[in-house]
Parts: C-alpha cells; sequence; structure tokens
C-alpha cells in the first residue's frame, strides 16, 4: 500500500504537467511569422515595449487576433491596416510619411543642412580673421622672447623642489 | 551682444518645446475612430444574456459607450461621476463591462449603483479592439448618425464633463 501510495506521487507530476503555450506548439511557422510581426509593432499599454514581448493582458488578445487573421489567410499587410484602423499610427513603430509626420522624418536632415551650413560659415570667418593677422617686427620680436621665457617659467619651480 | 541673444533665443526655442512636451500625456493616443463610423456589434446585455444590444439600436439618438470593468480601478472613482451624469438625464450612458466576469461586473452594479441605461458584457474583449480600446476607462460620445464624435481615455471626471462633453451633448443634440 505505501508504495502504492509513493509510485502515485511519483506520478503526479505527469498529471499536473499543464497544457500551456499550446497555440506556440499548434503552428510553430504561424507563430513565427505572428512573432515577426508583432516586434515591429508596439504595445498600446507598455508603449516601450513591442507587442511581441508585452504581457499586457491587451497585447495577448491582439496577438490573439493575430493569428486568427493569419489563419484566415490574410496578409501582414492587411493585418497592419486592421490594427492602424483602430489604434493609429501609433502602433507602427515606422510611422508612414504624412503631413503630421513630416518633421519627424525630414527634420534631422534639416537640422543637419542648418548644421553645416553654421559649420561652412564660421569656418570661413575664421579664414578671414587667420589671413588678417600680420605680425610686425615688434610682435615678433616680443613673441620670441615670450616663448623662450617660457620654459625656464616652468623649469624655477621644479628646481626649487628637488 | 550677439554672443548673448543667439545662446539665449536657442534656450528659449529648447525651453518652448521641452515646456509643451511636459504637459502631453504620452499615454494618450489620439483615436483614428473619431470622426468614423462607430463599429458595429452585437453584444449580450449584462443583466440578461438572452437580450442583444447593438449601436444600431441608438440610431437617432446621442449617446454615450462607457467601456468600465469590475477590476479597474480607476473605474470606481469614474462610477460616481457617472452616476451623477445619469441623475440629470442629459444623455443615456450604455456600459460595455469589458474582459470582465458576469458576476463581478454585475456585483459593482449592485453595490455602487447603476448609471447604465443599458449595459453589456465584452467577455473576451474582442469589441474593445474593434474601438481601439486600451486602458480602460474610455468613453465615446456617438452622435445621432452613429459617428464616433468623440474619445475619452481615462476616467471621465466632472472637469472633463463640464468642459468638453457636455456642451458638445448639446451641441450634437440640437443638430
Amino acid at each position: 500500500m505505501r508504495y502504492l501510495t509513493i509510485l502515485l506521487f511519483c506520478l503526479l507530476p505527469v498529471f499536473s504537467y499543464a497544457g500551456e503555450a499550446k497555440d506556440i506548439a499548434e503552428n510553430p511557422v504561424l507563430e513565427k511569422r505572428m512573432i515577426g510581426l508583432a516586434e515591429n509593432l508596439r504595445c498600446l499599454v507598455c508603449q516601450n515595449e513591442s507587442l511581441a514581448s508585452s504581457h499586457a493582458d491587451l497585447a495577448e488578445d491582439l496577438r490573439r487576433e493575430v493569428r486568427e487573421q493569419m489563419q484566415k489567410g490574410m496578409s501582414d499587410q492587411e493585418i497592419i491596416n486592421y490594427l492602424v484602423s483602430r489604434y493609429g499610427d501609433f502602433v507602427l513603430y515606422d510611422p508612414p510619411v504624412k503631413k503630421t509626420t513630416m518633421v519627424l522624418w525630414y527634420g534631422p536632415f534639416a537640422l543637419l543642412l542648418i548644421g553645416v551650413g553654421v559649420l561652412i560659415y564660421q569656418l570661413r570667418k575664421r579664414k578671414s580673421q587667420i589671413a588678417e593677422t600680420d605680425l610686425s617686427d615688434e610682435d615678433a620680436r616680443r613673441a620670441a622672447e615670450l616663448l623662450n621665457e617660457t620654459p625656464e617659467l616652468h623649469k624655477q619651480p621644479k628646481d626649487s623642489q628637488a | 551682444m550677439m554672443r548673448f541673444i543667439l545662446p539665449f533665443v536657442v534656450f528659449m526655442i529648447v525651453a518652448a518645446f521641452l515646456y509643451v512636451g511636459l504637459s502631453l500625456d504620452p499615454r494618450e493616443v489620439p483615436s483614428p475612430l473619431v470622426g468614423k463610423a462607430a463599429p458595429a456589434f452585437t453584444l449580450p446585455q449584462l443583466r440578461d444574456p438572452s437580450k442583444k444590444f447593438s449601436p444600431q439600436d441608438m440610431k437617432g439618438k446621442v449617446w454615450l459607450l462607457n467601456v468600465w470593468a469590475s477590476w479597474c480601478s480607476a473605474c470606481k472613482e469614474e462610477h460616481l461621476v457617472l452616476m451623477d451624469l445619469s441623475r440629470q438625464n442629459l444623455v443615456p450612458i450604455y456600459g460595455m463591462d469589458y474582459k470582465d466576469k458576469r458576476e463581478d461586473g454585475l456585483a459593482v452594479l449592485r453595490e455602487a449603483g447603476d448609471p447604465y441605461t443599458l449595459a453589456v458584457s465584452d467577455i473576451e474583449g474582442r469589441i474593445g479592439i474593434d474601438y481601439g480600446v486600451y486602458g480602460v476607462p474610455e468613453t465615446y460620445v456617438i452622435d445621432k448618425q452613429g459617428i464616433i464624435r468623440y474619445k475619452q481615455i481615462g476616467p471621465v471626471t466632472a472637469q472633463n464633463l463640464r468642459d468638453k462633453i457636455i456642451p458638445l451633448l448639446a451641441e450634437l443634440q440640437s443638430k
């Protein structure tokens, strides 16, 4: 009797083996396609997570929806359109070029152009400034004197320390 | 002088952008459904699941569709506001009990009062997806032609009832 009980307990894990993640096992190809698509879509609940990685309830529902639509034979683009018509462009990590997204798409290039413009302007200005600085003989002699002096100034404290 | 003006101007522009950015709520995603027809559905009524409800039944009336659930804590706060609104008899409020057990939904209405002309249950949350629901509670203002005119994301408060929803209802009802 005791051995039978022990045997039963040993078998317990077999019975408790959960049938979770059934959907994935059912059709691995479809699941892979769904994850591939969902990775490029944003979860609306945890906005910094993709639809593929989010554990939010809504993300699970949306993955189920995407899975079902794939089973119905809808194309990726059709499914994306389906989601955009309900949640807006916000679900796309790659927003389309529109009037409202012009700044987003072209703003960085405009800033780059402005930056290049400023840089060229500054360089030109500096070039003309450099050209202007002609040293007189007196200035040149003083400069040479100062330059010769410097090493000694640096040496002195070192010597005194030693 | 230019040395000081230019950095100051740049600073002010950046500050203006940041200031506007601070006042935006990233959780509020503009719904593409505003201005479009409310998606059709047929759902069982919460009190009597053998009876159905469909937005088609509401043609010719301005109404509110409020998405709520017993598990949603923000809904409890909103519930009081909706109770108040229902007492004013300005507009029929229809509730959609979203991803909820029927008994839990009914318990809320029993304990906290029932502001709804009628409540339906969307147990699996499929109709919620059609309406672009992503954070309960959400409330839709639907006009006589069945077009969504406004979507409130998050709880309806006394303030946005006064500032937005009630004036909009008056405008839509007079059309």
